[in-house]
């Protein structure tokens, strides 16, 4: 049967275990404690996008954030009713952060532009372990401010960043 | 209602009062004919008096009676019989009597109880249809437990005394006064006596009965007012726990109690000195007989023989007086009990029963503007929230209200919904007020709906239809209660006052529905609409879905969810989503769902309280046991223990991440915790039964994509597998009830409606995999025709007691719909979605405007808006500011004055 092919696939693609390993190339949560990090995978739902599908719309209500473990998303604006690429994020990168911590409503839009998997960390969860972990906000703090100090969206990707 | 109970009895029971006092004098012939004759029996035949000689023979039955005035004269010689033949037939006679004596008393006992339950009907049902004609400020300042009490307890007595309410005095009275009578005819004077002690019997204790009735009075409305504190505890319930004043209201209630207490211990001291007094009193006659009468009779004065006669006439004397005054006692109990009741059920006002007249077409009236000239409303301080309102409203206008500085505009729409009556002025429909015509009229012609409308337990669909039951379509109920039921139902009712409509007949107007096109499905198409219109649907639908439903008592429905079953799987792998769900397989594994439900492998009934559970009943580790999984899944569970405990470790209980799991507590992470590190010593002693059992339940729990431990290896699932035969073939006989195996063409009454079409488990790494089955099933239901039978199980779903089965959101929604359903010429809208935010309530005003304007008979709408952007979907506006009408136009007009207006919608 499909259905179960197809499961049998994601299921021994990765483990929670694998989970952590990923997690742990995020910039924010490099230096976290690798049992916290399991806490956080295990909270958060795994989940697939194929090509085309929108993780979320600009506009929505931001109530998680998402690390890409496989894929890539491209994120875009609505800017006088056309769509705007502003930029793409990759594998190990985490997106919708900013909008969770700042409570605002998503200011992009994120759809997948390849096969996608993520670690979808809920709100609640997300802000459970901020606050469980100074060394987290620390790190979202230093982001913040490289952040603010470079420039983002300016024509890099966020993948760059990072390295 | 009379003044006096008394007279309420007489007035309604004067027929049936004086035959059963016909019948209880009747009963007393037979009576003392029975007293008489244990004499004549021992004094006759048994000890042989006027047997003198062994064949003597008496008569038997003779009499000789000559009739006053008329001299008509009766004669019987008797039987001639000897002394055996006496002894049995005197016998016999005694055993007539005692029959007879006892069928009088049932005959009595049967009537008194049964008129005394019509009063209690009667007046129950007076009560209620007072009730039901008060007017809207008088209910305002009513406890709604206090009446229920009033309605169910205090008029509970009442129905014990209406028997007595007469027949006991007339019986008791004329005892007494034949013993007093009888005295007097022995001796004047010692009758002088007795009469002087009686009176101050009859005169005395009633009076020392005063404060009694005052206690009684104070006891019934403490508690009364008990019951009304213990339904505002119910229906406060989440303030109490929210502001944490359980400890306040606990005190409150144990000083009432005291209260009650305290009223209660005054009364028996107060009854039983009474009761001391009185028997006192009585017992002090005979003292005076002795002493008095003894002292004539030494003195020669009065005759031995008279003295002993009077003292035996007067032990028939205390006995009837007693109950005489008991009968008082009650008299004056249920006196005060009604008393307190009518007080509170004769307002100054009540609606004029002709105003309620059951109506069952629509009567003739002309469609007419609805119009408030100089009104004025006054809330309970009687500060004003109108002032000389004035203002017409054409048919077909709609009209947005709305509020700058007070609440005018409210106001004004409960005027107009008759939900307040005003002070002042008055709202006329044509020419005629508003509060003249019959309900009849205004309560079809005006459809009212607020945010705090009131829902009556029962399903969604009888509180949607609510509306519409104006008066019964049959004056007979279903067809299923026989004839004769119902006459005597119609009987009784008459006997007792009550007006008799069935309330199972047909209630429901068909020709008053929003959607009228003559056909038989107008109402199903108003229903469905007008959840349309206020986005009720989806959540109907979300309740048909968790509902169960029994093959047995829908089997075409269930039959059909079968086959939708089939197609919805045929239709997801059509479109290549047939990975969203894994369907259950006898023969293979589900991942998505956990080893307990792969094991199972069927839906299983919630146990009742005395079934073992399920899940740890014995049988379970028992199949485990003989598949030889019991230790596979015991290494499993150490797995996940060291995983999870390795997660949860040092997480305070109050994490939320444990409301994630169903399962797991803080408690059990303890356990864990604790059993592995004994474990890591070899040195301990092996794991027990129990903490074996605790372990394997954490595999029973695991589900793979969402643990993502990598513990479940397909050997394991394999012989899970292969386990479910041995589950189902000794599964015993207290489970082959619960348990029901998942079969692709059956429907599992024990699982929900949605796992019934859905017949497998959700995948869990599709994000979208809810949304996406959702859209397809819904165009499935509509395709197979299956929408509108299973919105019908949406509709059976109970609200719970005034909806609080329901979201308050729902019930604000559920209001409106119940307003649209039905067809009227106004539709007044009190903001009636008030936690809606805007872009949700811009869309139900719209449609709500929409779907009336839909109808043939133009009606208008008021709607009071607390957003009041929307104003700009309405013909005309009005702005209310303290109370007053400021400002009245269109929109546009408005928009462009530099008024109020423009500064609120700003």
């Amino acid at each position: 049967m499909t259905a179960n092919h197809v499961n049998e696939r994601m299921v021994h693609a990765m483990l929670l275990n694998d989970e952590v390993q990923l997690l742990r190339k995020v910039p924010y949560f490099c230096r976290v404690d690798p049992c916290k990090l399991k806490l956080l995978a295990f909270t958060s739902d795994r989940v697939c996008y194929e090509p085309g599908q929108v993780l979320f719309s600009q506009g929505d209500s931001s109530d998680a954030a998402y690390v890409i473990l496989r894929g890539s998303v491209d994120l875009l604006t609505q800017s006088a009713g056309e769509e705007l690429k502003v930029g793409d994020a990759g594998c190990n990168s985490i997106i919708g952060e900013m909008c969770v911590l700042s409570n605002s409503l998503q200011a992009v839009t994120a759809r997948a532009s390849t096969d996608v998997e993520v670690l979808r960390i809920d709100k609640d969860a997300f802000f459970k372990v901020i606050a469980d972990n100074p060394r987290i906000s620390m790190e979202i703090s230093r982001t913040l401010a490289e952040n603010l100090r470079g420039s983002r969206y300016e024509g890099k990707t966020r993948q760059n960043q990072h390295a | 209602m009379e003044k006096h109970l008394l007279r309420y009895i007489w007035n309604h029971t004067r027929p049936q009062q004086i035959w059963v006092l016909a019948v209880v004098l009747a009963s007393m012939i037979p009576y003392f004919l029975a007293f008489d004759l244990p004499k004549q029996i021992i004094n006759g035949p048994i000890q042989g008096g006027g047997f003198d000689t062994p064949d003597a023979r008496q008569a038997f039955l003779d009499f000789d009676y000559t009739v006053p005035l008329f001299g008509w004269h009766f004669q019987f010689d008797g039987f001639e019989l000897n002394r055996m033949a006496m002894l049995m037939a005197l016998s016999g006679v005694f055993l007539l009597l005692v029959i007879v004596n006892g069928l009088f008393k049932f005959y009595i006992n049967v009537y008194k109880g049964r008129l005394g339950e019509r009063l209690l009907r009667r007046i129950r049902y007076e009560l209620v249809d007072r009730l039901l004609r008060f007017p809207p400020n008088t209910m305002r300042q009513i406890r709604a437990a206090e009446v229920s009490s009033m309605v169910k307890d205090e008029v509970e007595p009442f129905g014990g005394f209406t028997g007595d309410a007469f027949v006991q005095p007339a019986l008791l009275g004329g005892q007494a006064a034949a013993a007093l009578f009888f005295i007097f005819l022995q001796n004047a004077w010692l009758g002088m006596i007795a009469g002087v002690m009686v009176a101050i019997q009859v005169g005395v204790i009633p009076k020392m009965r005063r404060r009694l009735i005052e206690l009684g009075r104070q006891r019934q409305i403490t508690a009364r007012h008990l019951a009304g504190k213990v339904g505002e505890i119910v229906e406060g319930m989440e303030t109490i726990h929210a502001y944490d004043t359980s400890n306040y209201e606990r005190a409150d209630i144990s000083e009432r109690l005291g209260q009650i207490f305290k009223i209660r211990y005054d009364l028996y001291r107060w009854k039983f000195i009474v009761k001391f007094i009185n028997n006192f009193l009585s017992q002090l006659t005979p003292f005076l007989f002795y002493s008095i009468g003894g002292y004539l009779a030494l003195r020669g004065t009065l005759d031995v023989g008279q003295l002993v006669a009077v003292i035996n006439a007067y032990k028939d004397l205390p006995g009837p007086l007693k109950e005489l005054i008991d009968w008082d006692q009650a008299r004056q109990d249920v006196q005060v009990k009604y008393e307190q009741v009518r007080e509170q059920f004769e307002p100054l006002q009540l609606i004029d029963p002709k105003l309620q007249t059951l109506t069952p077409s629509v009567p003739e009236h002309t469609p007419t503007p609805l119009a408030a000239f100089n009104v004025m409303i006054a809330d309970g301080s009687g500060a004003h929230l109108t002032e000389n309102v004035t203002l017409k409203v054409e048919r077909g206008e709609t009209l947005a209200m709305i509020d700058n500085v007070g609440t005018g505009a409210e106001a004004m729409a409960q005027a107009f919904g008759r939900v307040v009556w005003p002070s002042a002025g008055r709202v006329t429909m044509g020419d005629v007020d508003l509060l003249e015509l019959p309900e009849a009229v205004t309560g079809r012609e005006i459809t009212y709906a607020s945010s705090d409308s009131y829902f009556f337990h029962g399903t969604l669909k009888d509180n949607l239809l609510y509306g519409l039951k104006h008066a019964p379509r049959s004056t007979t109920p279903d067809e299923e209660t026989p004839e004769q039921m119902q006459r005597w139902a119609k009987e009784e009712a008459d006997l007792a006052g009550n007006h008799m409509h069935f309330p199972d007949a047909d209630w429901i107007d068909r020709r008053s529905t929003s959607v009228f096109h003559g056909a038989d499905d107008d109402v199903r198409q108003s229903v469905l609409r007008a959840l349309e219109a206020v986005q009720l649907t989806t959540d109907v639908m979300e309740l048909a879905l968790h509902s169960f439903v029994e093959p047995t008592d829908n089997p075409s429905l269930t039959e059909r969810i079968v086959e939708m079953r089939f197609a919805l799987r045929n239709e997801l792998s059509r479109s290549g989503l047939g990975n969203l769900v894994a369907h259950f397989d006898f023969s293979a594994y589900n991942k998505e769902a956990t080893v307990r439900e792969n094991l199972l492998f069927g839906a299983i009934r919630p146990a009742t309280a005395s079934d073992d559970d399920l899940e740890e009943g014995e049988y379970v580790f028992e199949v485990l046991k003989t598949a030889q999984l019991f230790d596979l899944l015991f290494d499993m569970g150490l797995t996940i223990a060291e995983n999870v405990v390795e997660i949860f470790a040092g997480l305070p209980p109050e994490h939320p991440l444990f409301q994630q799991l169903e399962h797991l507590t803080a408690d059990d992470i303890d356990f864990y915790q604790h059993f592995m590190k004994r474990r890591r010593n070899p040195s301990n002693s092996a794991p027990t039964d129990e903490e074996q059992r605790e372990i394997v339940k954490l595999s029973l729990f695991y589900i793979e994509p969402r643990y993502r431990f990598g513990v479940l290896s397909s050997d394991i699932m394999r012989q899970i597998v292969a386990a479910r035969d041995i589950f189902y073939t000794n599964l015993p006989a207290n489970l082959r009830d619960r348990v029901e195996r998942y079969d692709p063409h059956r429907y599992m009454g024990a699982a929900t409606l949605r796992e019934n079409i859905l017949f497998g488990k959700l995948s869990h790494r599709n994000a979208e995999a809810p949304a996406k089955i959702r859209t397809v099933a819904a165009k499935l239901l509509r395709e197979m025709d299956l929408y509108g039978p299973v919105m019908g199980l949406g509709l059976d779903y109970d609200v719970g007691a005034s909806g609080r089965r329901l979201t308050l959101v729902q019930r604000h929604k559920l209001s409106l719909a119940r307003a649209l359903i039905r067809r009227s010429n106004y539709y007044v809208f009190n903001k009636p979605l008030p936690g809606l935010d805007r872009r949700v309530q811009e869309e139900i005003v719209k449609n709500v405007l929409n779907f009336l304007q839909e109808q043939d008979n133009n009606p208008s709408v008021i709607w009071v808006l607390s957003n009041t952007s929307l104003s700009r979907l309405f013909h005309r506006v009005i702005v209310f500011d303290r109370g007053q009408v400021v400002e009245d136009g269109t929109y546009e007009t408005l928009d462009t004055n530099s008024g109020i207006f423009r500064s609120l919608v700003a």
